[in-house]
């Protein structure tokens, strides 16, 4: 038995899934006898709350700014606290879409096209042109995203010039930094990574009804359908997951980790992010690909949890 | 392969589901209601101004008095005394009902749900206003109705434009509006308006739909006649205690011709049986005698500070390009801004700044509105709202200034 301190809430735009996702780690791990409660960040004096010795290990289900990109991690660092997932740059590094896509190109990973469009350069160096610059290199259609935000949270699909700026705008209401993205067409999937080193779960394929995996997709229950393990070929099926375990190295992950791939309509994987504190709601792809492996909820919490621990 | 089922019933839902979908707004509004951002988004009443005591005594009242009616099954028209003493209030605002043509609804709300249930069927016209109120919209949008758009300016609906639509061959089931304080626009609909649009509406055969939950909380002029006054019989009244009592109870009605009324009780006894007597009964004591009309004082003066905050903050701190009605009571300012801002896209950051608002999209069934946003100035302290006002006035600076930057 270990006393867990089930870390979700925040302030983040994901505060909702979240808390969604707190809620079943807690019941999992507690179903499992675990010490567990959980505590918002956002509500309780966190470093008191935690350095009383009241946890042995914080459980992090937090998404989004705060809690994924090594703000909170940093924390628990200082206060010497185990923590489940990543390291603190490691996580600033995977959770700024910027950065880690320059990191994945370094390392060889296939990484769609994109250009970065940062507010402060807009304002302070005058660099309005960079739009139509950055238009010509990337092309039609693309997508533009906030560089740190998740669940698709701010994310347009731009099909031509004309719609650029407002897309930018968007995605720059939850970000300092926008990147516009080549659009990949072809197949949706995510391939889960537990442990260290990291086993593979089967990969999930992701298929839309509206056609888009947007908020609305992700998190209604039956707005979209998902395959496990994704109905791939087999040597597709490997090049993805080849991939993502070269994403998970590429960056220096650890504990868990979920990576977002395309598959264009050749049949090369494309890696789009990966989240170093994947969603464990209902609706969420990890706990999916770990029940297609047989591993049910309980199982996943606890093995992400004993990687932790392991480490100390 | 597995295929993955999250929902096991997804495809047997009614179509009329199909809007109900989890929404990055919605989620936002997660972080919004947290104690440090300033909320000028929900429109709640000041129920903190009421007299505790006062309630208290009523509940007693109640309880030990009339328990043996109180806690039992009641008709599904609601109780008697309630609906005279509501037939009352609706004099006080220059409106005729029999109470026996008062029906008593679970707020006004229920009576839109009703309403929606005894006249649309799916692919009917109806006429809404551009904004219109979002809880009217979700619950007409269950029925499956066609919209007929008709934008307001800010004398109230343009009713010419309604005139237009029936000349062309609209054949709406019915027009609803917000006359008086309009949700979201502030607006209220001037008296010639009100006339052109109950003769308009008489002539053609169509009802209208008056929903009137402000009218009592006017700041400062002469009240405009209801259009209920103007014609008895083609308007359908809708009124709520929610604004002079407390939302908490549940407690609004409807006044409508015979036939409607019939079919509203019907369809209303097959959704809950019957509203609750208890809280029947505790409005009933509560508005009754005159204890009630200081605290309506009270909310009043408290709402006319905290609108007189808010366009004192709004003429500060908004940019120039930025425009916004000007309400003489209610809850609400609607704000427009220029065309390149998104505002459901823009609450992110307005999150991040710790200030909401409502997104303008959320008031038209069709995606119109992006550039205009709701704020409310009934609950927040007036310190509240100025810096609210003063933190979203900001962000549209530093949004304006990217714009242009993004146009260099």
């Amino acid at each position: 038995m270990t006393r867990v301190a089930v870390l979700a809430g925040g302030r983040s735009p994901e505060r909702e899934v979240s808390i969604r996702s707190g809620h079943r780690v807690h019941q999992a791990l507690a179903g499992r006898g675990h010490e567990a409660f959980l505590l918002d960040p956002s509500d309780a004096p966190l470093v008191e709350g935690l350095a009383s010795g009241r946890a042995d290990v914080c459980y992090l289900a937090l998404h989004g700014r705060d809690g994924e990109d090594g703000t909170i991690q940093r924390l628990l660092e200082l206060i010497r606290l185990p923590y489940t997932g990543t390291a603190p740059f490691e996580c600033q590094l995977a959770f700024d879409k910027v950065l880690a896509k320059e990191a994945l190109r370094a390392a060889g990973v296939p990484t769609p096209e994109w250009a970065t469009i940062q507010a402060a350069a807009l304002k302070d160096l005058s660099a309005g042109r960079i739009l139509d610059v950055a238009a010509e290199r990337v092309g039609f259609p693309a997508v533009v995203k906030p560089a740190r935000s998740g669940s698709a949270m701010g994310v347009r699909f731009v099909d031509r010039e004309a719609e650029l700026p407002a897309a930018v705008m968007s995605a720059l209401s939850f970000s300092d930094a926008a990147i516009i993205e080549r659009k990949i067409e072809g197949t949706e999937v995510a391939a889960g990574l537990v442990g260290n080193p990291a086993e593979a779960l089967p990969l999930v394929e992701i298929v839309p009804k509206s056609g888009v995996y947007d908020y609305a997709s992700r998190y209604t229950a039956g707005a979209t359908e998902y395959f496990a393990p994704a109905r791939l070929e087999a040597e597709i099926g490997a090049a993805c997951a080849r991939e993502a375990a070269r994403s998970f190295r590429a960056l220096g992950l650890r504990d868990v980790t979920r990576v977002d791939l395309m598959v264009d309509r050749q049949g090369r994987p494309w890696v789009l992010e990966v989240n170093v504190s994947p969603g464990m709601t209902e609706t969420s792809l990890l706990p999916m690909a770990a029940e297609a492996a047989g591993i049910p909820l309980e199982t996943l919490c606890e093995r992400i949890l004993e990687a932790a621990l392991a480490r100390n | 392969m597995a295929e993955f089922s999250v929902d096991p019933y997804a495809d047997l839902y009614a179509r009329r589901t199909s809007g109900m979908s989890a929404s990055e707004v919605r989620a936002l509004f997660a972080v919004a209601s947290r104690p440090e951002v300033v909320s000028l988004a929900g429109g709640m009443p000041f129920v903190q101004a009421l007299p505790r005591e006062d309630v208290l005594e009523v509940v007693r009242q109640v309880v030990v008095e009339l328990g043996d009616v109180a806690l039992q099954y009641g008709g599904g028209i609601g109780h008697l005394a309630l609906r005279e003493r509501l037939s009352e209030l609706m004099a006080e605002e220059g409106a005729q009902a029999d109470p026996e043509a008062i029906v008593v609804t679970a707020g006004a709300q229920q009576a839109l749900d009703l309403i929606g249930k005894v006249f649309i069927d799916p692919g009917d016209e109806i006429v809404v206003e551009g904004p219109s109120y979002v809880g009217a919209l979700s619950a007409f949008g269950a029925y499956e109705p066609r919209y007929v758009p008709v934008e307001l300016d800010d004398d109230g609906m343009i009713v010419e434009q309604l005139e237009e639509s029936l000349l062309k061959g609209a054949r709406p089931k019915f027009v609803y509006t917000v006359p008086t304080f309009h949700n979201p626009a502030g607006v209220t609909m001037t008296t010639a308006r009100r006339e052109r649009l109950v003769a308009l509406c008489r002539e053609a055969a169509v009802p209208i739909i008056e929903d009137n939950p402000y009218g009592m909380l006017r700041f400062e002029g002469t009240r405009p006649p209801t259009l209920k006054s103007l014609d008895p019989h083609n308007v359908i009244y809708l009124g709520t205690a929610s604004k002079v009592f407390a939302p908490g109870v549940r407690l609004g009605w409807a006044a409508a011709e015979l036939g409607v009324i019939q079919r509203m009780v019907l369809a209303k006894e097959a959704a809950d049986l019957c509203g609750s007597n208890l809280t029947q009964l505790i409005g009933e004591r509560y508005l009754s005698g005159d204890r009630w009309r200081g605290n309506l004082r009270t909310l009043v003066d408290t709402y006319r500070s905290r609108r007189d905050a808010m366009l004192t903050s709004l003429n500060e701190h908004f940019p120039e390009a930025a425009t916004w009605t000007h309400p003489s009571g209610g809850f609400y300012v609607w704000v427009t801004v220029p065309d390149y801002f998104d505002t459901s896209a823009l609450l992110a950051a307005a999150v991040e700044r710790r200030v909401a608002y409502v997104p303008g999209t959320a008031f038209y069934p069709d995606g119109r509105g992006r550039n205009r946003m709701r704020l409310s100035f009934s609950f927040p302290p007036e310190e509240a709202i100025r810096e609210g006002v003063a933190r979203l006035g900001n962000l549209l600076a530093d949004e304006e200034e990217l714009y242009r930057s993004l146009r260099r």
